[in-house]
């Protein structure tokens, strides 16, 4: 990147909002991507003659969660307004959404980034109705577009910043973070791919100390974390180059094509949309009572950030390591559950064996950890086998891998397949002399000097034992047993 | 006197103690129908015959068959010994801007001509369970847009029932012209701007607006939203209480509508108005526009034979004991047209952008070369003049570089008008009012194609009723005598934010007190026509 250039993004996300029912009928929330088309239409939500809508208390209750965890200021009055366009996705021929008087503005979100921690401001957070989505059909020759409702009036919940991101970087820690914050809530699953989480960069740049800010692109269809991120850094690369040939940028809306990697206009935008706002008639202000906003304030639970900052204080977590916990609340209560069930294991070793091998058979299995057969108590049981030594390390791997199977103890485990670690001295010293024995030549090479065939005979005991000996013991053991010899000899 | 012309209560009376049957009650009123109505209003015959000029033609869809299993339904009920509710037996007819499940819902439009609702609005539902009997959908302005019901795409359009060769005004002519003929006892209205009051006042009938969100509007295919207001269509003003006492109360499908407890009406129906303070304004004596052609504001006196009648009529509840207030203000009067002529448009032409050939509804059958140009032609062809003068100046006032200096502005001007009103109703202000009485229209009513196509002077027929939903307060329109060409006059009673109570109690003492007077006795012509 042209370091005398800077970029400022700002970022508005679009999230549907996990309640059961629409924003303003009575008809099921369904995971569009599967359900068969139109299932869930009623005459509200398609828009006929004559019907009114009717405010989902539980979206508003969604939406003051996440406005509250965004640290924004609530307005006790809000308006719905509407919002007029035609397409064939928009069954009224306007959306229902806020304008003048949203929800909630002037928030904030503490973010991690790999160059430290970052406050990014949030300009508004309003409710809206999701649309229908368009499928266009070629068939032989003829072009026609099927619409399905199923999508059309889901609860959706806006959120705009303030232009704080001035990287890929900072952008991807930014939407993860508000990811993470929205899953902790439970308002919505995060899963950008089925499009429930809807991520538009508004990118431009300027030169190094310039006050005014550049012609923005807003950069749309974005459908994972790694596309934000290389979109972003693709039409800052792209917008510097084009001013630094001497061009100037048009505003616009750009698609990403993940295939190519690149940007492509879909549609210039010279003038603002008009939209000709105005109030929703049909709709009375919306007002939350004060009550109602402290007790769902108090409701809410831990969020990533303060956690994050907890968990390093706490436990002695270095920042990566509490972060790697925290982005999800699962794992983080999974982490803390199974520390306080396994007191006598220190916590970084718990961490590390989450990040470590338990996120490794999740990857694997492409399991979350709310839907694997392992539990704290299931965890603890393991780690403290190893903690007091009853299994090493490398047994421990194989008897999670087998628990992540079958949901079956450490104990049962261990027990069933005879994997407990060895670790008594007479049985070690016993079995180190075997090995002594049966191997006199090799001795003999070692108490020539050949040092390093301590190593071999390390390994034979081991096997010996199929790996259940207690490494640090037998290496003990026969350190003791060959210096016996040396010496007597 | 046959059973269509009594009144909804007598009907519901014999029915309920079974000494007629809501079979005997529907059958009279569509041989009613069959005798006055003429041809129903259709799409594609543009010509009317003179023949057509003798006939009322209230009728866009009659459901006769589904009517006769609902009559059916309530006589086996009676026999079986269940109350099938306070409109047993009652014939009523619905403006076609209501959806019925089942039936065609048209707004009198082309583009919703071949619209068949898949629900029933809930007023409509709240009659049908109360035991009514819905006779079929009635012709109206298209969408609702006029005061004459000319501008239907249905066709032949109502005509006056007093005087065919009148218009029975609008939007909902077709609810106040059945009713004045006998072709049901009651009908379901709407008034955005005096839409009931109005051509009640020119059928001759009594017509209420009830305050804004007493009625759910659920399943009222909507025009100005926030001024929208269903209400009773009837004959008399216990008639109009009963229905009122049936639709109005909370909905749940609609969050605009009230949880105030409704009261019981027809308890103080009775109470008189002894005591009660009726305020006059010069404010009402008189109409204010603006020529269209130069730009200047005219002012003009209401027609003396109706300013007569609302004279008359403070005397005659002076005599009952009411005290009259004199020269009550209501300096933001004029403004309602022009502040109405803003809001109403911005928000129909929102409204109407579902309709789009896309989900329901007309589509243009020739080719498209894409979305845009369907849109356009669909549209195009399927809205009629009024919807489009309505859209475009809507668009134009809501743009974003005008919206503060009209729609924003109007809304401030709509404030000002409910000021008024508070004024004259505050308990403790200086005027204590309990109603305003005025005249329901500037005149009576007008020939067919006389003012018809100046939209600016149409909309000028409801300068008088646009206020009450401006302010959201309700408003009763009541038969106040005829004028000399034997058209009827109505006057109108406003009251406060829920004093449908009052009003009725009002409009019913003032009722019975001109029971004897001559006028009384005479009937519309199509029906007057019958007897001969
Ligand atoms: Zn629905």
């Amino acid at each position: 990147m042209n370091a005398s250039y800077e970029p400022v993004i700002g970022l508005e996300i679009h999230a549907e909002l996990l309640t059961a029912s629409k924003m303003f009928c009575a008809c099921p929330v369904l995971d569009v991507t599967e359900a068969e088309p139109n299932r869930a239409v009623c005459p509200v939500c398609a828009g006929m003659p004559g019907v009114l809508p009717v405010i989902n208390q539980k979206a508003v209750e969604y939406a003051l969660r996440v406005a509250l965890a965004l640290n924004c200021e609530i307005f006790e009055t809000s308006i719905f307004a509407r919002k007029n366009y035609f397409y064939p996705d928009l069954p009224k021929g306007y959306q229902i959404s806020q304008y003048e008087f949203p929800l909630a503005r002037n928030g904030y979100l503490p973010v991690i980034t790999s160059a430290g921690e970052k406050i990014v401001r949030i300009r508004r957070v309003h409710l809206e109705e999701d649309t229908g989505k368009l499928t266009h059909v070629e068939d032989n020759g003829i072009a026609y577009s099927l619409v399905d409702l199923n999508r059309a009036g889901i609860p959706l919940l806006e959120i705009v910043t303030e232009p704080d991101l001035h990287s890929p970087d900072e952008v991807r820690a930014y939407a993860e973070g508000l990811r993470s914050v929205l899953r902790y809530l439970g308002v919505n699953s995060g899963d950008m791919q089925k499009g429930v989480l809807r991520i538009e960069p508004n990118i431009s740049v300027r030169k190094l100390g310039d006050e005014k800010l550049g012609t923005r692109t807003e950069v749309k269809n974005l459908n994972s974390f790694r596309a934000l991120e290389r979109a972003a850094a693709y039409e800052i690369e792209r917008q510097i180059a084009l001013l630094e040939s001497g061009g100037e940028v048009r505003q616009q809306t750009v698609g990403w094509d993940d295939v190519k990697q690149v940007t492509f206009t879909q549609r210039y935008k010279e003038t603002e949309d008009d939209y000709r706002y105005f109030p929703e008639p049909d709709l009375p202000p919306l007002v939350v009572e004060k009550s109602w906003i402290e007790e769902i304030r108090r409701s809410l639970p831990e969020l990533p950030y303060p956690r994050w900052k907890r968990l390093q204080q706490m436990y002695g977590l270095g920042s990566q390591e509490a972060a790697v916990l925290v982005a999800e609340r699962a794992v983080a209560d999974f982490f803390e559950d199974t520390v306080k069930l396994a007191p006598e294991v220190p916590a970084r070793q718990v961490a590390i064996w989450i990040s470590g091998s338990l996120f490794g058979l999740l990857n694997l299995s492409g399991k979350s950890i709310e839907t694997t057969r392992i539990t704290p108590e299931l965890f603890a049981g393991l780690l403290r086998q190893v903690e007091t030594g009853q299994i090493n390390q490398n047994t421990a791997k194989t008897v999670l891998a087998e628990m992540f199977e079958t949901g079956r103890s450490a104990t049962e485990i261990v027990t069933d397949r005879g994997l407990t670690q060895i670790s008594d001295e007479t049985a070690i010293a016993r079995l180190v002399s075997q090995v002594l024995d049966e191997n006199p030549a090799q001795v003999q090479e070692y108490l020539n000097g050949k040092t390093g065939l301590q190593n071999w005979l390390f390994g034979q005991v081991m096997r010996l034992t199929a790996g259940q000996a207690n490494p640090s013991l037998v290496r003990q053991e026969l350190n003791r047993q060959l210096k016996v010899l040396s010496t007597t000899r | 006197m046959e059973l269509c012309d009594l009144s909804a209560e007598q009907i519901a009376s014999l029915v309920h103690k079974r000494e007629v049957s809501a079979r005997e009650v529907l059958e009279a009123t569509l041989n009613r129908v069959s005798l006055v109505d003429g041809r129903p209003g259709q799409l594609g015959i543009e010509e009317t015959t003179p023949d057509d000029e003798k006939y009322v033609h209230a009728f866009i869809s009659l459901t006769a068959e589904r009517a006769r299993v609902q009559a059916d339904e309530v006589d086996r009920r009676l026999a079986g010994g269940e109350d099938p509710g306070p409109l047993a037996g009652v014939p009523f007819t619905v403006k076609d801007i209501f959806v019925v499940r089942g039936t065609p819902s048209t707004a009198g439009s082309r583009i919703l001509a071949n619209f068949v609702a898949p629900y029933t609005a809930t007023p409509v539902e709240r009659m049908e369970q109360a035991g009514g009997i819905m006779l079929g959908k009635v012709n109206l302005d298209e969408f609702t847009y006029g005061s004459s019901n000319e501008s239907s795409a249905f066709i032949p359009t109502p005509r006056n029932p007093w005087n065919p060769a009148y218009v029975p005004g609008g939007s909902s002519g077709g609810s106040t012209a059945a009713v004045a003929a006998g072709e049901g006892a009651l009908s379901l209205g709407t008034d955005t701007a005096g839409s009931i009051r109005q051509p009640a006042a020119f059928c001759g009938v009594v017509g209420m607006k009830p305050t804004y969100g007493r009625v759910s509007r659920y399943g009222l295919i909507a025009f100005g939203s926030s001024l929208d207001c269903p209400g009773p269509v009837a004959r008399t003003v216990k008639d109009a209480t009963l229905m009122l006492s049936v639709i109005a109360g909370r909905d749940p499908h609609d969050q605009t509508s009230v949880t105030v407890p409704v009261p019981d009406y027809a308890s103080r129906l009775e109470a008189g108005v002894k005591g009660l303070r009726i305020g006059l304004s010069p404010d009402y004596f008189r109409i204010t526009f603006v020529d269209p052609h130069t730009g200047e504001l005219i002012e003009r006196p209401i027609d003396p034979e109706v300013l007569a009648a609302t004279r008359r009529a403070a005397d005659v509840l002076a005599s009952l004991g009411a005290e009259i207030i004199e020269d009550v203000p209501m300096p933001h009067t004029h403004y309602g047209i022009p502040a109405y002529f803003v809001i109403s448009r911005v928000e129909a032409a929102s409204n109407l952008h579902r309709y789009d050939g896309v989900k329901y509804g007309y589509r243009t059958p020739e080719y498209v070369t894409d979305l845009r140009d369907l849109y356009r032609k669909t549209r195009g062809q399927g809205f009629g003049l009024q919807p489009k003068l309505r859209i475009l100046m809507g668009m134009y006032v809501s743009a974003a570089q005008y919206s503060e200096q009209y729609y924003v502005r109007a809304l401030r001007v709509r404030s000002l008008i409910r000021r008024d009103f508070e004024t004259i109703f505050d308990p403790s202000g200086a005027y204590r009012l309990d109603a305003l009485l005025t005249p329901t229209t500037p005149t009576t009513a007008f020939t067919m194609q006389e003012v018809y196509g100046d939209s600016v002077l149409m909309q000028y027929a409801d300068e008088l009723t646009v206020p009450a939903n401006h302010a959201g307060v309700p408003g009763i329109s009541l038969p106040a005598g005829l004028d000399r060409k034997g058209l009827p006059i109505g006057i109108q009673f406003l009251g406060a934010d829920y004093a449908e109570a009052t009003l009725l109690q009002i409009g019913f003492a003032y009722e019975q007190a001109t029971l004897g007077e001559d006028w009384r006795k005479r009937k519309p012509q199509v029906v007057e026509r019958l007897a001969v």
